[in-house]
């Protein structure tokens, strides 16, 4: 090796180790506010008052977490968040394939107009629909009950599309042969096509369980009650409730994003597939 | 069974079979579910908040009055509407480019050799995952004007505080600021996957004519990511005109309205003064706005195909 070629070498290493330095910085910025909450969660208030910030606790904490759940119901908000997410979710896969079973297998009339008209309708904003969707509830009086956090969200067009997309992609060999032995069409889809698409209805659950635990604007609207709220209603009136506790307010946050966080970590790549298909979804 | 012979009959010519009718039947049980619900709460409110956009109606009289378009006139005529409009814009136009550079650049990066990839990816991502409010309730304690982190920052480095939240100035910046940290992680996964699209081919052509790192990023990258950075431009300005989550946790519109949104004021109309056809008037304008990006997103996804 010679100089000039050692010189090269050091300067590419060079580079590349300032790469990664500003990179991991980024991401130590990106991920600081996540660290912060946490470490904030199990100080007492004369830690969080210390100027500068101390950044360890001097003590932990971890009582915080005891008084988040008597200043509020939030083992009821967690309950309520868990039954709504996981209805919803499981409501999707039931209609979604449903659905999609019949757009992409079945032969009827008007198959491709209502078809289309599935896909125009993710184009309309929620903003749009959402005081007429609140009228629909209170005329079938629904406001302020699981059925107004539930129905409305078990269907979805994407949802459709995403399976629709996939089953057309399975070889219609395999569905013969179970027609052939007698299976309906509800059983071709459930014990043929169900298993194979494992993928898609991944995706599709943890986006939905993402989207429906997330859910702000909708319940905030819909239920009135203390009863009825979820995880994410019962933070910010608890926000609005004790301004500056902020030992309170992070050690609420942290539960609150604990759940998606754990779901995140362990089935990222569904994530990561959502937003890939829904950015191709048109 | 008779009576829908009896209707269908027709359809199945002169033999009607069990069979035949079944047959009929099935798609539409299959879809029943799902047009139902979308019916009733997307289909149909697309209508009746157009026609609820023409009326007067405080919700608790059982009966509205049609106004003609009194609502469209009113909206135009009050100043509060067209700064909320500006608000909402100042926070696209404050959001989507900086997001855009941000995700390009993390992207473009992850897509070169670095060290613990995937573990950089999650945590870039992290943010997209948790839900708004919580986010925003974080951030309202970062940005703690007395003992925030951010102000502490600011003090190393002889910046000085800011009170972030309580100044009008401030409040947008601070929700701009947010909203790129929340987001930016779904677009350096639509960048990724664009960037990943590119044949290596390009780039080894240009090795051999001796392009730099900067001219292989400007000449090429750049050009055929195109459809990819159009694409995201459009979805993430129609994700920032619909801002409303952070919004309220993090500023609830103030100070002084400052970071009042569109779809902030469509809910205090509704939902606080139970003004129905005002609000769907508002609702309506931003669905106008967002109908053309829309289009415009259609168009661009035609071309690409």
């Amino acid at each position: 090796m010679n100089r000039t070629e050692r010189g090269y070498r050091s300067i590419k290493l060079l580079k590349s180790s300032l790469r990664h330095v500003i990179i991991y910085i980024m991401a130590v910025i990106t991920f600081a506010p996540f660290l912060w909450m946490i470490l904030t969660s199990v100080k007492d208030m004369s830690d969080i008052y210390q100027y500068p910030p101390q950044f360890l606790p001097s003590e932990v904490h971890l009582d915080n977490y005891s008084k988040v759940f008597e200043a509020a119901p939030f083992d009821r908000y967690y309950l309520n968040s868990i039954l709504v997410a996981v209805t919803v979710t499981l409501g999707q896969i039931i209609t979604c394939s449903m659905a999609a079973f019949a757009f992409a297998r079945l032969q009827f009339r008007g198959r491709d107009t209502i078809f289309y008209l599935f896909l125009a309708t993710m184009m309309i904003p929620f903003n749009v629909t959402m005081i007429p969707g609140f009228l629909v509830l209170h005329w079938l009086g629904w406001i302020d009950t699981y059925s107004a956090l539930i129905v409305p969200g078990l269907a979805s067009a994407f949802g459709t599309f995403l399976l629709r997309q996939f089953f057309i992609t399975i070889p219609k060999e395999l569905e013969e042969a179970a027609y052939i032995d007698g299976a309906t069409k509800l059983q071709v889809l459930w014990k043929v096509l169900m298993p194979l698409a494992k993928p898609a209805l991944a995706t599709l659950a943890v986006f939905t369980f993402m989207g429906v635990f997330n859910d702000f604007i909708w319940a905030l609207i819909v239920t009135n009650s203390d009863e009825m709220r979820t995880v994410q209603l019962g933070l910010a009136v608890f926000r609005d409730r004790y301004l500056t506790q902020w030992d309170l307010l992070m050690a609420g946050s942290v539960a609150s994003v604990l759940p998606i966080l754990i779901v995140f970590f362990a089935a990222q790549k569904y994530f990561i597939k959502g937003i890939t298909l829904s950015g191709i979804k048109d | 069974m008779n009576l829908v012979a009896k209707y269908y009959g027709s359809a199945f010519g002169k033999r009607l079979t069990k069979r035949k009718v079944v047959d009929f039947l099935t798609p539409f049980a299959f879809l029943s579910p799902s047009i139902v619900i979308i019916g009733l709460f997307v289909l149909f409110p697309v209508f009746f908040s157009f026609y609820l956009s023409f009326q007067k109606w405080n919700m608790f009289s059982s009966q509205s009055t049609f106004v003609g378009l009194e609502n469209y006139s009113r909206l135009i005529a009050d100043p509060e509407f067209w700064q909320v409009l500006k608000n909402t814009l100042i926070y696209t136009v404050g959001t989507v480019p900086l997001n855009m550079v941000v995700a390009l650049f993390v992207a473009n990066e992850l897509n070169k050799r670095i060290i613990g990839k995937k573990f950089l990816r999650t945590l870039f991502f992290a943010p997209v995952v948790i839900s708004p409010v919580a986010a925003a309730v974080i951030w309202r304690w970062l940005y703690d004007p007395n003992v925030g982190i951010i102000n502490y920052v600011f003090d190393i480095f002889g910046i000085g505080s800011v009170n972030w939240l309580n100044d009008p100035d401030a409040a947008m910046i601070a929700l701009i600021i947010m909203g790129v940290w929340k987001t930016f992680g779904i677009n350096m996964v639509l960048f990724s996957a664009g960037l990943q699209a590119i044949p290596e081919h390009y780039y080894e052509a240009a090795d051999i004519d001796g392009a730099g790192k900067f001219s292989k990023f400007w000449h090429i990258t750049i050009p055929l990511l195109t459809p990819t950075t159009l694409f995201i431009m459009i979805m993430s300005m129609i994700a920032s005109l619909q801002v409303f989550d952070i919004v309220y946790v993090l500023t609830s519109g103030g100070p002084l309205g400052s970071t009042k949104v569109l779809v902030f004021q469509v809910y205090e109309y509704a939902f606080k003064f139970f003004e129905m056809g005002y609000a769907s008037a508002i609702a309506y304008v931003l669905f106008a706005i967002l109908f053309i990006f829309t289009i415009i997103q259609i168009k661009l996804m035609k071309v690409k195909y």
